[in-house]
């Protein structure tokens, strides 16, 4: 199966590198099913990336964010370079399924070619966002696309997430929504490369500003200091702007030596916790046998307890990888 | 490797209304699926080369200003150009019996009339996925 996986994959690579977006579309749906075929096309294409600018966004729902990315691949086809999208909205944990909405704000886009946009549901998955998330913002890297951007919606994990994936993380905020909400959401404002506070054509916004600003002053920033761009993403006022911050937060990453070392430790961090994911996998299967539910039922009974049953579960599942390491 | 089937929701053509859609896209959200919905007035290219990027399993036509006719068989014609055939298409709205046959023909596995329930869509669309 291998070989003939890695001939296809080989193809795929050859085919998303000569431009032909629907094999680029087909090898991110085998990304996003975590196929193996898509793996070894990422394999194949890895000395290729690095060279994108990965601009995330995130904020709460219905902030703009979508209007705002629909704008900036405006600025950014202006400028005279090809963008590509990845919209990530909540998958439901009831149905597995999902209702993908980004793209409507981005639709006028649909026939330029220089445009790519793929929406993406969170799905089930440990680590589930960073994960499919992350593979294609390779392919499309790989697929040379100069600027990526990442949209994904500011509730639970998945602000946190955005920083594993992006270069450069974009914290929309909007009026009206009351100081607590969003400023000093824990997290928020440690993320944020460049604060966008978006639908300054309402009321407060202003105030929003301030707000951001008097956060940031307390923070510790010595190389650069996150600044504050006001936006109508319905107009497009502002955006040019934002994008001129955006790439400015880049350039200062490069000439501080950090975007290497940034990204290597986002790369790091990723195959850690696909590695996380494989041993949970492992240990689960291995253990959901009858040794397995015995060990359940003496733990229910008390008869152990959860740390020496930690103890045997690791010592067991060490012995196992020992004997694949052997064969 | 179980993975949800991927829908394009379209509606081509000028009429502004898709509350019929939306509720399609919820239904179709509960039985599972990933559910792209494009909004209104799409051209037949702006549909195709969505559905080719967002790499679905099937596209779903509303069309309700009886353009239907013009407009679904374009959609399949641009499918064709693109090599993207093995995905499903399926119409609904408000479409005479005597077009469908016609509508058939030019590639569009079914059409829903307006008594069809949600289910029964979702059913055919399980049923008949290409791949
Ligand atoms: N007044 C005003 N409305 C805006 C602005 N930007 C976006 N909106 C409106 O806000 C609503 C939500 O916009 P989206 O772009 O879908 O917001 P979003 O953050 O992507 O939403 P989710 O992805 O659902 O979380 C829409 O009705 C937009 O028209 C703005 O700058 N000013
Ligand atoms: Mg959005």
């Amino acid at each position: 199966m291998t070989t003939h996986a890695k001939n296809d994959s080989n193809i795929w690579a050859e085919r998303v590198l000569a431009g032909d977006r629907r094999a680029l579309a087909r090898v991110i749906s085998l990304l996003e099913n975590q196929e193996p075929e898509g793996f070894h096309t990422l394999k194949t294409l890895y000395p290729k990336t690095g060279q994108a600018h990965i601009i995330g966004l995130t904020g709460p729902p219905g902030g703009g964010k979508s209007s705002l990315v629909d704008r900036m691949i405006q600025e950014i086809r202006s400028r005279g370079h090809e963008v590509a999208v990845v919209a990530v909205d909540p998958t439901s944990p009831f149905t597995g399924g999902a209702i993908l909405g980004d793209r409507i704000r981005m639709q006028r886009w649909a026939s330029d070619t220089g445009v790519y946009i793929r929406s993406m549901g969170t799905r089930g998955s440990l680590g589930g966002l960073a994960r499919a998330v992350y593979a294609t913002v390779q392919l499309l890297d790989a697929a040379s696309f100069p600027y990526i951007l990442v949209e994904t919606v500011g509730v639970g994990q998945s602000e946190v997430d955005i920083v594993q994936v992006a270069d450069t993380v974009v914290v929309v905020s909007v009026p009206g929504l009351g100081d607590d909400v969003q400023v000093s959401k824990a997290g928020i404002m440690e993320i944020g490369d460049v604060f966008a506070v978006n639908k300054a054509d309402l009321p407060g916004s202003q105030r929003v500003v301030v707000e951001l600003q008097s956060m940031l002053d307390l923070g510790s920033h010595d190389v650069w200091q996150p600044p504050v761009v006001t936006t109508v993403a319905t107009t497009g006022k502002g955006v040019s702007e934002l994008i001129t911050a955006i790439q400015e937060h880049l350039v200062v990453l490069q000439e501080a030596n950090l975007l290497t070392k940034q990204r290597l430790a986002r790369e790091k961090e990723a195959l850690l916790q696909r590695l996380t994911e494989r041993i949970r996998c492992d240990i689960t299967k291995q253990w959901s046998n009858k040794q397995g539910n015995q060990a359940w039922e003496n733990l229910a009974a008390k008869k152990t307890d959860p740390y020496t049953l930690e103890e045997q579960l690791y010592l067991s599942w060490k012995g196992v990888t020992t004997v694949d390491n052997q064969d | 490797m179980e993975r949800p089937i991927r829908v394009l929701i379209a509606k081509p053509g000028l009429d502004g209304h898709d509350r019929g859609a939306k509720v399609l896209a919820r239904a179709m959200r509960d039985a599972g699926m990933e559910v792209i919905y494009t909004g209104l007035r799409q051209t037949p290219e702006q549909i195709v080369e969505a559905a080719v990027q967002e790499d679905v399993d099937t596209i779903g036509l509303s069309c309700l200003s009886g353009a239907h006719n013009h407009l679904f068989p374009e959609v399949t014609r641009l499918l064709k150009e693109k090599d993207a055939t093995d995905i499903l298409v399926v119409g609904g709205g408000i479409i005479p019996e005597e077009d469908i046959p016609k509508l058939k023909e030019a590639g569009i596995s079914e059409i829903f009339t307006p008594g069809t329930t949600t289910a029964t869509a979702i059913e055919y669309i399980k049923e008949n996925v290409k791949r």
